[in-house]
């Protein structure tokens, strides 16, 4: 590899942008396609499909045996509210990879005895949020069901644009919700990403099983192509 | 955690820059229960230092070796290793999986 695409690659990566690196495997020809740069790639189906995947694959084209190495920034998942659901949560998602950080003014809850090992925040979201660089590679999860934390927290998500965004409540705390949102600012369009109820409907009753319904929605929408997405939800 | 090779790239390219040779394993296939995934890595320096793996420690010392050569000569190498091959055998690909390793100098 060329120290100059190296380079190049180290700071796409320092820079949470997604790369991808083709290697021609028979003459070692090598170059790095940034994500910014698909859309007018050749390969630009290859290039979004094993992205989306988050996997390096190998493809032929042409007669030229070319290896996609896929950078995908680590996948950051940022939970407001130390609640019991976090408990079960935080664990779960950090063993299928993600980066987690709980964030919750309330100390009585954010406690590192009930969190061992987990980055705790304890502080309000308009100060603990900006330095955690939420972005387009955040799941972003409000569960404190306090709308005066989950709600600047919220608009925070929006701004960043985070690929997922879900918020605990029923239905009707969901649209008392989108109301006050937009009487914050907040565009229907911004309400309409909120996935609330939170997580995938499968009957989940305990904390631990509505972990598994929250990283099961998180999965399917970080995986799937953006048609197949619409049908699972 | 289980997916995260940051510091390896890192690493290159730090290495190359204080003056060593590096090179960088990467595999680039894998068939049957391979411990690791394509796209795995492994960076080697000139002094045999090396950090991140292409499987489950079973064939690293393998490529450790190739690698110093591709270190040397500047040339590209694809390595194989796995249970159809006697010699993969004998560094001990055991799980039953077979991987190809692309091994390449970084500069």
């Amino acid at each position: 590899m060329k120290l100059a695409i190296l380079h190049e690659l180290n700071a796409e990566r320092a820079a949470r942008r997604p790369a991808i690196l083709v290697t021609d495997t028979e003459s070692g020809e090598q170059r790095l396609v940034k994500a910014q740069d698909f859309a007018k790639d050749p390969l630009r189906a290859e290039l979004e499909k094993q992205l989306r995947m988050g996997k390096s694959a190998n493809v032929e084209v042409g007669g030229k045996k070319l290896f996609l190495n896929v950078y995908a920034p680590t996948a950051k998942l940022v939970i407001i509210g130390a609640v019991h659901i976090s408990q079960a949560l935080a664990p779960l998602a950090r063993s299928l990879g993600y980066d987690v950080t709980v964030v919750d003014p309330r100390t009585a809850f954010a406690s590192p005895e009930r969190f061992p090992d987990i980055p705790l925040v304890a502080d309000w979201p308009d100060v603990a949020l900006p330095p955690l660089n939420v972005d387009a590679y955040t799941a972003f999860v409000a569960v404190t069901h306090d709308p005066k934390i989950d709600d600047p927290a919220l608009l925070h998500a929006f701004e960043r644009n985070c690929f997922y965004i879900g918020a605990l409540g029923s239905r009707k705390t969901h649209a008392k919700r989108g109301d006050r949102l937009r009487a914050q600012g907040a565009k229907d369009s911004d309400i309409a990403r909120i996935h609330a109820p939170i997580g995938l409907s499968i009957g989940a009753v305990s904390p631990s099983e509505i972990a598994v319904a929250i990283m099961a929605e998180i999965t399917a929408v970080l995986r799937l192509p953006p048609k197949e997405k619409e049908e699972a939800a | 955690m289980l997916d995260r090779d940051e510091d390896i790239l890192k690493a290159a390219e730090d290495w190359q820059k204080a003056g060593h040779g590096v090179a960088l394993a990467t595999v680039v296939e894998t068939w049957g229960s391979a411990p690791r995934p394509a796209g795995s890595s492994l960076v080697i320096n000139d002094d045999g230092t090396f950090l991140g793996s292409v499987s489950g420690g079973c064939v690293e010392g393998a490529v450790v070796t190739e690698a110093m050569d591709v270190i040397q000569s500047g040339k590209p190498k694809m390595l194989e290793f796995g249970v159809a091959d006697e010699t993969a055998w004998n560094v001990g690909l055991s799980c039953g999986g077979t991987i190809r390793v692309f091994v390449e100098k970084v500069g």
